[in-house]
């Protein structure tokens, strides 16, 4: 699980209250009070997929659902769906390459984007 | 113990889009510390650091919970004061809610600049959990030296050079300062061993009153290692007594691995950069007071543990 939005540990926090994107026309009074911020999580609209060399490709016939991978990566981007590897979340992975390495069925590849284009159903998600 | 399917259902507290760097040690150590918390809410402090300001960049953050922000030094002020007012809140009815506090802190945070207001925290005996993530230096700011970074090592305040070849003082031994406090839970834990992290963290929160968690956390830029290999460098810090995993429960100390092996600290420095110099011709006595320090402190840890005093064999 990876989004902010209908986390069950947010339930009733900051309703209503949007943090507005900085840029050059957003006068200070816009600005929340104190810095507040009121989106748990919101940081997911933030893409730290363009920091990538390497790109992890799963290898699906030899990945046995061990889940290391997701509790080695740091930044949360390896997704799970029913107890089970669903996909890599490209919009954030920065491509450390951990997750490769601690693979124990080697089902993890790190390729350079030119390499290989997305998959049909990775390049779904990337969307 | 959690399988990993079930614990791949508890929601994600530290979210994607963060920006530390990547492979970052913190990021992994967050996770799976918070993952130990399950379904319970959460309100997370952060004395400043790597963490702190790579997950709060405003207009975003990171955190899928309650998180306030604060100086430096007052980490532990901050966070024992929040949860003095929810016990407050909750004596006067105010709130229905249970919920559970952690703070993180790096080494800068921890072992120097916050320790008084971390100390008084534990003396006062909040309910609260304090994790410390050791990187061995000020990592945010530009590599400077700390009291948690290793002796010999090369950093921008002690650097490596022709006379002083890096660090000359050891580490601080801060889960021991913390133990010192008599708090009902203090541990050392490293991420090559996830089961074991977990266990300690869970413990951590179900204690009453106030938990100590001291957590190595590489950090590839300041160690200058090959960022893939975090899981194997923590791994061989705990082979090669570097970083023992060991907790402390209500003043009773246990060693939670003992390696059959006896494993050269050389083994620990050679993948780091910050230990190049010390393989230079001239610098070996550098490595045998290291591996001294080690030998030595293992020797006493063991003798707190109820173990017999011995090396692992070679």
């Amino acid at each position: 699980m990876t989004s902010g939005v209908g986390n069950p540990c947010n339930k009733n926090f900051g309703q209503g209250r949007r943090t507005k994107a900085i840029n050059s026309d957003l006068p200070w009074k816009e600005l929340t009070k104190a810095g507040n911020i009121y989106e748990p999580g919101n940081s997911n609209s933030y893409e730290t997929g363009d920091w990538r060399t390497l790109k992890p490709v799963w290898n699906e016939e030899r990945c046995i659902h061990c889940l290391i991978c997701w509790r080695y990566c740091p930044d949360a981007s390896i997704i799970v769906t029913n107890e089970k590897f669903d996909s890599f979340d490209y919009k954030h992975c920065k491509g450390c390459g951990i997750c490769a390495n601690v693979c124990p069925a080697h089902a993890i590849d790190m390729i350079t984007e030119e390499q290989q284009p997305l998959k049909k159903k990775e390049a779904k998600k990337d969307e | 113990m959690a399988t990993l399917k079930q614990l791949s259902k508890v929601p994600e507290r530290l979210a994607g889009g963060h920006r530390l760097c990547a492979g970052c040690g913190h990021g992994i150590s967050t996770r799976m510390i918070l993952n130990a918390a399950e379904d319970d809410n959460v309100v997370v402090g952060c004395a400043t650091g790597c963490l702190e300001v790579a997950t709060t960049i405003y207009p975003y953050t990171a955190w899928n919970c309650s998180f306030i922000h604060n100086a430096f030094e007052n980490a532990g002020a901050t966070l024992s004061g929040v949860e003095a007012a929810y016990r407050s809140l909750k004596k006067q009815g105010k709130l229905k809610d249970d919920f559970k506090f952690v703070a993180f802190g790096g080494d800068g945070g921890t072992y120097d600049i916050g320790l008084q207001s971390l100390s008084g925290a534990m003396e006062r005996g909040h309910n609260m959990v304090y994790v410390c993530l050791d990187n061995g230096a000020y990592m945010n700011t530009g590599i400077q030296r700390s009291s948690a970074t290793p002796m010999g090592a090369d950093t921008t305040t002690s650097p490596a050079g022709k006379v002083v070849p890096g660090k000359q003082q050891p580490r601080k031994d801060l889960t021991a300062i913390m133990a010192a406090h008599n708090i009902p839970y203090a541990a050392q834990a490293s991420i090559s061993n996830w089961q074991d992290v977990h266990k300690k963290a869970k413990k951590a929160f179900d204690v009453e009153g106030p938990a100590f968690i001291n957590m190595l956390s590489p950090c590839p830029r300041g160690w200058r290692y090959n960022t893939p290999d975090i899981v194997e460098l923590c791994k061989i810090a705990v082979e090669t007594r570097f970083w023992p995993i060991y907790e402390v429960e209500d003043g009773k100390w246990i060693l939670n691995h003992k390696p059959k092996k006896y494993v050269p600290i050389e083994e620990f420095l050679k993948p780091q950069g910050r230990f190049r110099h010390l393989f230079t011709p001239g610098n070996e006595h550098m490595i045998k007071r290291i591996q001294k320090e080690i030998d030595d402190r293992w020797l006493a840890l063991l003798e707190r543990c109820g173990e017999p005093q011995e090396l692992p064999p070679r």
